[in-house]
């Protein structure tokens, strides 16, 4: 992650401001015509994240202490310095590899609807089990920013994040929230909006190298799946769960319609 | 702490805490994938919460998450009772 300090010149004193720039936040609930900015809210289970879409959108979507709440997505918007924002809601989900349909949703969209931004929502008092996730999030996504909700709890709980160890480990922006007390809202907006411009460019961790034999397995699997998909980003990433034997991972692509399947030529899945 | 010997998830009883031991080489693919991304893996400490009425679903806590299997799934994880 690294500051890109030549672009904020083009920026007055107040638009560097946060607190300037809260008072300027327009919730626009889900009256959105044209936005700049598509932005992804994604995460495990119960951590939050419609929370945080209601704090930012001014909607009542419907919170509740249960799982598989938010089935299929919601979408709302806002304008954040000058800039319109169309944020959406995903459903919960442990791990990228969909085993069920609110899954998949989440998973497509992450993968296909290239948002400019994901914001993976980690439960702060269980972050062992969220960490998963956002690795796996980071694998396709260089964009992203990592909102560590529910301090409240942790704090409650006498658990202490190193956010900025965090931060620097993973490659992206990690922002402590209470999203229930509008706690670190600010915060948020100003780093998904320092990712979104550019300002901010993150580096994520990645896992370099799994091993010389897969690699040399997925090397040409890359390459056809990039001819065939010219569209495709995470070439690699598809490859993966193509040797892995994840079939919905193809029927995605087929049904996304992103690849062009009618033009593509028809692809080798002897080698998966 | 003693050795324990080692069974099957589906045979721990309710309010029982366990430490997994491995999950079963017959249990590959996706659906060993699908367990190491809900937090199971050799030392994950599991305890038996619930059972369904039918018997045949159990919620476990998993690393702060209430997550279902069913004995099918279960009986490819060997654990050691705590």
């Amino acid at each position: 992650m690294t500051v890109n300090t030549a672009v904020p010149k083009m920026y007055g004193r107040c638009e560097d401001c946060g607190i300037y720039n809260m008072a300027n936040l327009k919730k626009l609930g889900i009256n959105m015509d044209k936005w700049d900015y598509m932005i992804a809210l994604a995460g495990n289970p119960n951590t939050g994240k419609s929370t945080v879409f209601n704090a930012l959108t001014g909607l009542r979507q419907h919170t509740g202490n249960w799982p598989g709440k938010t089935v299929t997505r919601a979408e709302g918007g806002f304008i954040y310095n000058r800039r319109g924002y169309k944020l959406v809601d995903l459903p919960g989900t442990y791990s990228l590899m969909a085993t069920s349909l609110d899954e998949e949703v989440a998973r497509n969209f992450v993968l296909f609807a290239k948002p400019d931004v994901t914001v993976i929502v980690v439960d702060s008092t269980r972050l062992e089990r969220n960490l998963n996730l956002v690795l796996q999030i980071l694998e396709i996504t260089d964009r992203a920013v990592v909102c560590l909700n529910l301090m409240d709890e942790a704090k409650r709980k006498q658990i202490i994040v190193d956010e900025r160890r965090l931060a620097r480990d993973l490659g992206v922006p990690v922002i402590p929230t209470s999203a229930r007390y509008n706690q670190g809202i600010p915060e948020l907006l100003e780093a998904v909006h320092d990712v979104a411009t550019g300002r901010v460019v993150c580096r994520p961790h990645r896992v370099k190298s799994i091993s010389a034999k897969v690699d040399n397995i997925i090397k040409p699997l890359i390459t056809q799946i990039k001819s065939a998909f010219p569209n495709l980003p995470n070439a690699r990433w598809v490859a993966l769960r193509l040797l892995d034997g994840d079939m919905s991972i193809m029927n995605a692509i087929r049904d996304d319609g992103l690849g062009e399947l009618n033009h593509a030529p028809a692809f080798n899945l002897a080698v998966a | 702490m003693s050795e324990q010997k080692v069974i099957t998830l589906q045979h721990l009883k309710i309010g029982q805490h366990a430490r997994v031991v491995s999950i079963s080489q017959k249990c590959h693919g996706l659906e060993r994938r699908r367990f190491i991304d809900l937090g199971i893996l050799p030392g994950t400490i599991i305890v038996a919460e619930m059972r369904s009425p039918s018997g045949d679903l159990t919620a476990y806590l998993i690393r702060g998450s209430v997550i279902a299997f069913r004995s099918e799934q279960t009986r490819f994880i060997n654990i050691s009772i705590l």
